[in-house]
């Protein structure tokens, strides 16, 4: 009966239905908001990036080499969620698990350097959110894309342990294609925050 | 399981838990005509205090809570939920949707907002109310003593969620549920500009949320961004309050201007003059809203190029408003023109309104308003377009959709008396305050020296908020004489022009038993031209599907409710276990899959009767 079921998914499984029409156009609207969010976040920091209160500067903070492992692996899990995408609309499954358990698992890796990161910059630098406004702008515009990545895990995980027996069908497509929406525009924040936080923190 | 539809409810608990558009707009009309009137009692209390020179009635703490509590509360817990419940109430029928996109979205944003009006008005019984003005400006704001101001970061943070889902949940709906051959250029106006609104919501609350997010930071967590000592900048909060705060304007009156469309068409028995330049002029005005926000701001000192441009962009706002009011005017013009109360508002609206718009242009011009700033001209001016507009809107909108909302008629005698009450006391509260403004009386200050010739207008302000009130008492007791005694209202009372006048008053659960088929702008006044008693039909008789009730978006606002208040008093073990319990209930909506029930087809009440 699945199996029979299956093969009749239409080609785009995550909009054959209403719900799920109005769940991915929705979604597209939340992630407009979300873009706004950001930008927001984006612009205090742009203003407040050189307000480091006599302490510690951008530039002799960051190092560029932890920073770009941590894009890579954001950026392959990228990558990851478009092979997931591919299995959904080809209805296969257990390989769209697949790639996204690789997804979370590259999402995992990104957030332990992040918390790395941050422990570092605040035991070793004593570069805080209250130490200077640079020093608030800078945790809030990263810690508010940090707490978007951990969210997008606690998300992929859930929809992976509840689905994971009943399979793919008009109802479960939406809910996996829209994390991967998610995951994509996590993804993006990230490249403006590697230029706009550490390329021109070390050269701006 | 069709059982399930018509099984007795407990009525607490069906209103908990209701999902239904229809009731959620009755949810949201009823908690926002509640703080309507918290916020004209503070209103009230205001011109009491200023009603003589050196006058002693409040005090200069207890006045600023309560201007601060007066704009906040009008804006944010009056007028976006009636806009919102009219939005519930009207949209679907209009475009012959049996229900909105995300019911369940649709539910969790109203618990949302009440969660947030409630945790913000907490403040006047845990050691005093926010009194840094509605704009919260820092470091006003940053540094005012006591937790006034963290209820009213908070229980707007949370408010503003719930308005952010709203909005999204009404963009889907109107995109995709409208019935077949409900093309965009056959909206009806008022679900066009709430169309228009829902995208300014989306795209300008969360510069709010951030801006509250950040002066939550430096107020608990010892952040430094608006604390000019540490290098941080206030301007940036200025900035984002703008950014959100302008919009948000348009946010209000948008819809407003879609209700007066349609009730002076409806009462001049005229189809709407040039209804594509309002569709275009509502588009254009909700994009230009988005880029003045600096005359807000002209005093800062952001220098003459940033202050022209912002001027232009604000004064090219008055084209596509000047369109409206002419297409208005030309409505009217060669019709039937009746004047029940719900016309009355919209045919009043027009003067005023127009007034308000005049001061903004003069507001507009920086020189001008390095005078202007600060002073009761903007006072005079902001009342004049909100009150001038959003409000009368409101109460047009209001005596219009009652019958179709409550199935019952509001008395037509005292309605009349409301408007014309509240319609001279509007004009004596707000039309000396512009002489005021000239004359240098500066805002937001709690008393003034006799013998400066500010007595005479103060005392005929106050008068007039006096009238205003005294209106106000009379529509309640208007509505309390309907609810107890009204006759019954037909389906079509003012012999309306769109969809939602084709069906019972009020509507049943389902909306429309079929879809019914499009075949123009003014649909139901097309199918009456050509003899029909009724739509056409676009799909046979079939079950019908609904969504479950939840009590879920209840428990979730209740849990953000709880970590608000906890996060005041900095009980953070508290705060957290009420984000634990908001995010349990995502959980839970996640993993429990709701299938939703049929009403079906067999049960449905025969052709032409009224809904159960």
């Amino acid at each position: 009966m699945r199996a029979e079921e299956m093969s009749k998914l239409p080609a785009n499984p995550e909009r054959a239905t209403l719900d799920g029409k109005n769940k991915f156009l929705g979604f597209w609207f939340f992630l407009g908001g979300e873009t706004v969010l950001f930008a927001s976040l984006f612009g205090v920091y742009l203003g407040l990036r050189n307000a480091t209160n006599g302490g510690v500067t951008s530039n002799e903070l960051f190092e560029l080499p932890l920073v770009f492992i941590a894009t890579m692996l954001l950026l392959t899990s990228s990558l990851t969620s478009v092979f997931a995408t591919m299995a959904l609309k080809t209805n296969h499954f257990k390989r769209m698990i697949g790639w996204f358990v690789v997804t979370a698992l590259l999402g995992l890796a990104f957030l332990g350097l992040e918390i790395y990161e941050f422990n570092h910059y605040v035991h070793e630098y004593g570069h805080t959110m209250q130490s200077s406004a640079w020093g608030s702008a800078f945790y809030t515009l990263v810690g508010t894309h940090g707490a978007h990545v951990t969210a997008g895990i606690i998300w992929i995980a859930l929809l992976i342990f509840r689905n994971m027996r009943r399979g793919m069908d008009l109802y479960t497509a939406p809910k996996f294609y829209l994390f991967a929406l998610y995951w994509h525009f996590i993804d993006v924040v990230w490249i403006f925050i590697f230029t706009v936080v550490y390329l021109m923190g070390k050269v701006g | 399981m069709s059982a399930h539809a018509y099984k007795k409810k407990n009525p607490i608990w069906d209103w908990l838990t209701t999902v239904d558009h229809k009731k959620i707009g009755i949810l949201y009309l009823v908690s926002g005509a509640f703080f309507f009137l918290l916020g004209g009692l503070e209103a009230i209390l205001l011109r009491v205090q200023l009603l003589y020179p050196e006058f002693d009635f409040v005090g200069a703490a207890t006045f600023n809570q309560l201007l601060t509590m007066h704009g906040t509360t009008m804006i944010f817990l009056a007028a976006m939920p009636l806009i919102f419940g009219f939005m519930n109430a009207i949209i679907p029928l209009q475009i012959g949707a049996r229900d909105v996109a995300f019911p369940f979205v649709n539910s969790l944003g109203f618990w949302l907002f009440s969660a947030g009006g409630i945790l913000l008005n907490l403040g006047w019984f845990m050691g005093g109310a926010p009194d840094a003005g509605w704009t919260g400006y820092a470091p006003l704001s940053t540094t005012s003593p006591g937790n006034g101001v963290d209820f009213y970061v908070l229980g707007l943070q949370i408010s503003g969620i719930g308005t952010l889902i709203g909005g999204i949940n009404f963009l889907v709906t109107i995109i995709n549920m409208r019935a077949p051959g409900m093309t965009f250029m056959r909206m009806p106006l008022f679900t066009w500009s709430s169309f228009i609104t829902s995208g300014l919501i989306l795209f300008a609350f969360p510069a709010l949320t951030i801006g509250l997010a950040l002066l939550m930071f430096d107020r608990l967590f010892g952040t430094q961004f608006f604390a000019a000592e540490a290098g941080g900048n206030p301007i940036i909060y200025e900035h984002l309050f703008w950014i959100f705060g302008h919009p948000e304007v348009y946010i209000l009156v948008l819809p407003v201007f879609g209700m007066f469309s349609e009730i002076i068409a409806t009462f001049a028995r005229k189809r709407l003059f040039g209804y594509s330049a309002m569709v275009f002029a509502t588009a254009l005005i909700g994009f230009l809203g988005f880029m003045v926000w600096v005359h807000h701001m002209f005093t800062v000192g952001l220098g003459p190029i940033a202050n022209s441009i912002f001027a232009v962009a604000t004064m090219l706002i008055a084209v596509p408003t000047g369109v409206k009011i002419f297409n208005w005017l030309f409505t009217m013009w060669g019709g039937k023109v009746s004047f029940p109360t719900a016309n009355l508002f919209a045919v009043g609206f027009i003067p005023s309104f127009v007034l308000g718009g005049m001061t903004g242009v003069m507001l507009s011009v920086p020189p001008a308003d390095y005078q202007y700033h600060d002073s009761y001209f903007v006072v005079a001016h902001f009342h004049y377009v909100i009150v001038g507009g959003v409000v009368f809107g409101l109460f047009a909108g209001f005596y219009y959709w009652w019958p179709k909302i409550f199935g019952t008629m509001l008395n037509e005698f005292l309605g009349k008396l409301h408007f014309w009450l509240f319609f001279i006391g509007f004009h004596l509260t707000f039309f000396p305050m512009h002489f005021l403004g000239l004359m240098g009386m500066p805002r937001r200050v709690y008393t003034y020296l006799s013998g400066q010739s500010l007595d005479e207008a103060n005392f005929a302000a106050s008068i007039g908020a006096f009238l205003m009130g005294i209106a106000t008492i009379i529509m309640v007791w208007n509505i309390i004489q309907t609810a107890i005694k009204g006759k019954k209202a037909g389906n079509d009372p003012w012999d309306g022009r769109t969809l939602e006048w084709a069906i019972s008053s009020p509507a049943p659960e389902y909306n429309f038993a079929q879809t019914p088929l499009i075949r123009g702008l003014d649909a139901w006044w097309l199918e009456k031209r050509a003899g029909n008693k009724g739509m056409v039909p676009a799909e046979p008789l079939d079950d019908i599907h609904m969504p479950d009730a939840s009590i879920l978006p209840f428990i979730m606002s209740l849990g953000l409710f709880i970590a608000g208040l906890a996060a005041i008093y900095s009980m953070w073990v508290i705060a957290i276990g009420g984000l634990v319990l908001t995010v349990v209930g995502m959980v839970i909506r996640s993993v429990i899959d709701y299938h939703g029930y049929h009403i079906h087809k067999e049960d449905l009440p025969a052709e032409g009767g009224k809904g159960k």
